[in-house]
């Protein structure tokens, strides 16, 4: 189909998208519906929400076989709310204390556990659903063909919605879960057993996703990529109608169904996500907390002190000085495999503390840092293979795509600031994922770009390993210098004490932003060296999971040191490394050591030693 | 001289007049003490001085320079210095690389990325810290300091930007009786000594009668009163609705 102006969409078809639209919305908002409610009460985004709709569409689908459609989707729905609650009640119930950060990164550990499960299940081939008896037949709406089904579904929406009504404002469960949304001291100190009432709010939370999953099967097939898909829409969802806000949920969840429904309608399917964007952008500027939102209140944890930054000693120069020149002398010594691996450290070294540069001394938590290292790698690639530019010239090039993504998404995501920012960086990354990952003349595709080799005095990998390590130490020995310029001094100020910044005239924005930017460049450095190391690039370079990846780099090092990142790198590509050639489910493992960590140690592991030490 | 010099200020929340038509001025080198009850409409009146709050009508003037429309970071660079209620400082910096930070900007070498910050003004932010008797503490985390220290640092901060006017909201507020007097007599000397005018709010009717020159009462969004402290101590009208019974 291709693309038709809108205008010479005749009137019914114009009907038909619209009512399209309005039966997407309606899953789309239980997914949004349960996010806002968990975080409401528990102060948790739950980034594994997508997750448990996921779990939702194949349960039902294994289920159907058995029981029949009508019985799998209550059935589905309900073994995801006991799931959830188990969750809540192993899991999350001992991070309620712990930062923000960690409690984001174990619902993202929770994410790969979940995925290599159901690979593990239910295999990797998508998986159609049935269709939905006594309803799979169509009905003529102004002489055209629509699925009685989707009839359904619109009304399901809304009739959720007040039930969720009903129960949030007409039962005693109610009363107590809007008391602990506001104040959840006031509501302890009252005597609601807050236990029970934070298991109960995400085993519905939970009910709510797997439900909103189930009942998409007999329009879409199960798959595994869909997780991801689902929390980045539902992230943009909520934060377009107001985190915590049930009916904002569902006025936002309308409003993004409708502009893909008619952007599919009309041909232009691939701009949908340009669209989304364009329309979030405009929300985010007009109300910042969202459509029916409220400024979140400062909620922020007692987090770990963090010492002054001392200059380094002439010890600890003379050290790094030394680490560097031992990796020079390596190839001396060694050659193959110990350079590829050490080249990769490398590269997710100056990853990570291009990270760290904002999330640390900038206090910006970003959940999607692996769109900069993305962009860096793609724009190698195709400056190499569409713009015929020397390698050379396409590794210096290549870290302005990023500079550019960074610029825009950057603008956002400094306007916010907490959880909201983790969601909207998270948000940009899918975005740019679908890109590179839907524009097949361009990009690749799902398959991506291959033949980014470097030029042939850069080939052996001897000569690539010097490239990249006079590269990554001097890149990593910048981002570190500026911190102890006044511009990493100014990005510290404004995370201590906004207030107090802007009182003595720093602009805070714009030196978050400037710094955001930074890091980009930098990240992008990264990604552009990875892909000539490894001679090809796909979508996911820039995936979620490789954004994830960057932040357990950072929390495994340390977030409040510098050389932390550096060593968490090189802990976690080792660790992966060694992990991935000897068990095929590896992201699994990944996220059972990090869900370990994170239980075991609450705040962070040179939190701990500092602890330790301080004694 | 007058450095501020505020007109007609008005301001209504819903349909509750916070407040109304309030006229006054502060001169260099004067400490201008602003007293009222609670909900007396001072933190509304500050707050429009200070740019967080747009008023309904009225006009807020620094040095023949209208104030109105600019952002707190606009104000303080016109070389208007200001404390917190809640002391806000850098937790994770020394006390010098706060006073530091306020003097990079002061210069406009936020943006550096070559300079060393610990290296930047050190002297200068010494000299300041000396001023308000912090010297000593200098190279202590600003997040380890007690409440009466981290004030005293906080006017260090303001000072350092050689503001001309400085506004105070309630700067002794949860500190103990001697501490008060003590950071009350520092403002009022450097104020004096460097001719800055000082405007602050404060409930505790001691410090305001010792050390301010002049006194305005707002009671229900209405200046009621106008003076020298003791004029204002005696005034009856001020005695009825600030000070109750009268034996306060």
């Amino acid at each position: 189909m291709g693309s038709v102006p809108f205008f010479f969409m005749s009137a019914s078809s114009i009907l038909i998208q619209f009512l399209n639209g309005l039966a997407s919305a309606s899953s789309l908002f239980l997914v949004a519906a349960g996010l806002s409610l968990i975080f409401g009460v528990t102060r948790i985004i739950n980034f594994a929400h997508g997750s448990l709709f996921m779990l939702g569409m194949y349960l039902a689908v294994a289920l159907a076989p058995m029981l029949g459609f009508w019985w799998s989707v209550p059935l589905a729905a309900l073994a995801v709310a006991a799931f959830g609650a188990l969750v809540e009640a192993t899991l999350l119930r001992r991070l309620y204390a712990a930062p923000e950060l960690l409690q984001l990164l174990a619902t993202f550990a929770l994410v790969l556990v979940i995925k290599d499960f159901t690979l593990w299940a239910w295999g990797p081939e998508d998986l159609l659903g049935p269709r939905a008896p006594g309803m799979d037949g169509a009905v003529r709406i102004a002489g055209l063909r629509y699925p009685e089904y989707d009839l359904f579904l619109i009304g399901f929406g809304p009739l959720v919605l007040g039930a969720l009504w009903f129960l949030l404002r007409r039962t005693r469960w109610g009363t107590l879960v809007r008391a602990a949304t506001q104040d959840r001291e006031m509501a302890g100190a009252l005597g609601v057993n807050q236990r029970w009432l934070f298991t109960s709010v995400f085993a519905l939370g939970a009910l709510l996703a797997g439900l909103g999953g189930a009942v998409q099967i007999p329009r879409e097939p199960a798959t595994l990529f869909i997780d991801l898909q689902i929390i980045s829409d539902a992230f943009v969802v909520v934060v377009v109608g107001g985190l915590g806000s049930i009916p904002g949920a569902f006025l936002a969840a309308l409003l993004i169904a409708e502009i893909k429904s008619f952007c599919i309608g009309l041909g232009y399917s691939k701009i949908t996500l340009v669209v989304e964007f364009i329309v979030m952008a405009v929300v985010l500027i007009v109300r910042p907390w969202g459509l029916l939102g409220r400024m979140p209140a400062q909620t922020r944890g007692p987090g770990a002190l963090e010492l002054p930054l001392a200059l380094p000693s002439r010890n600890a120069l003379v050290a790094l000085g030394g680490t560097a020149l031992a990796l020079a002398l390596v190839p001396l010594l060694s050659a193959g495999y110990t350079l590829v691996l050490l080249t990769d450290i490398l590269v997710f070294a100056l990853f990570a503390v291009s990270l760290h540069f904002i999330m640390g001394p900038g206090g910006l938590h970003s959940f999607g840092h692996a769109a900069y290292f993305g962009l860096g790698a793609y724009g190698a690639g195709l400056l190499l293979l569409k713009g015929g530019v020397p390698m050379e010239l396409a590794l210096v090039f290549a870290p302005l795509l990023a500079v550019l993504g960074a610029l825009v998404f950057g603008w956002f995501c400094v306007r916010l600031s907490g959880v909201y920012l983790a969601m909207l960086t998270l948000a940009f990354a899918q975005i740019t994922w679908s890109v590179m990952f839907q524009w097949d003349a361009f990009t690749g595709g799902s398959n991506g770009l291959i033949g980014i080799w470097p030029s042939s005095w850069l080939s052996s990998k001897t000569a690539y390993y010097y490239l990249t390590l006079a590269t990554c130490v001097g890149a990593i020995a910048l981002l570190w210098r500026v911190l102890y310029s006044p511009f990493g001094y100014a990005l510290r100020a404004g995370r201590d004490s906004p207030l107090r910044a802007d009182a003595i005239g720093i602009d805070v924005r714009a030196q978050q932003w400037a710094a955001f930017v930074f890091a980009g460049l930098f990240a992008g450095l990264a990604g552009a060296l990875f892909a000539f190391s490894k001679g090809s690039i796909s979508p996911e370079a820039l995936a979620v999971p490789r954004s994830v990846d960057g932040l357990v780099m950072v929390l495994l090092g340390g977030i409040q040191t510098l050389t932390g990142p550096v060593w968490g790198a090189a802990l976690f590509i080792w660790l992966q490394d060694v992990v991935s050639r000897s068990v095929d489910y590896w992201r699994a493992v990944i996220g059972a050591v990090v869900l370990f960590l994170v239980l075991v140690f609450p705040q962070g592991v040179t939190g701990f030693l500092r602890e330790r030490f301080a004694r | 001289m007058t450095v501020l010099a505020i007109r007609n200020l008005a301001k209504a929340y819903g349909g509750v007049q916070a407040v109304r038509d309030v006229s006054f001025a502060v001169a260099a080198g004067e400490l201008l003490a602003m007293i009222g009850p609670n909900g007396a409409g001072k933190t509304t009146c500050f707050n429009m001085l200070n740019g967080q709050v747009a008023p309904d009508a009225g006009s807020v003037e620094f040095e023949g320079r209208s104030l109105l429309g600019l952002s707190p970071r606009q104000i303080w660079r016109l070389g208007v210095g200001r404390t917190f209620q809640i002391t806000a400082t850098f937790g994770s910096m020394t006390v010098r690389e706060n006073v530091q930070m306020a003097l990079l900007s002061h210069h406009r070498r936020l943006w550096s990325m070559t300079a060393l910050a610990t290296r930047s003004f050190a002297g200068d932010a010494d000299a300041l810290l000396a001023r308000v008797g912090m010297r000593e503490q200098a190279d202590r985390p600003c997040a380890v300091l007690a409440y009466g220290d981290l004030k005293r640092v906080e006017l260090a901060v303001a000072l350092a930007s050689r503001p001309r006017l400085l506004l105070m909201d309630e700067p002794t507020a949860g500190m103990a009786p001697r501490e008060r007097n003590e950071l009350m007599q520092l403002a009022a000397e450097l104020a004096r000594r460097g001719g800055i005018a000082v405007l602050f709010t404060e409930h505790d009717m001691d410090v305001v009668f010792t050390h301010a020159d002049r006194v305005i009462v707002l009671s229900g969004g209405e200046l009621i009163a106008e003076g020298p402290p003791d004029a204002v101590r005696a005034d009856a009208r001020v005695r009825e609705v600030y000070l109750g019974s009268g034996n306060a």
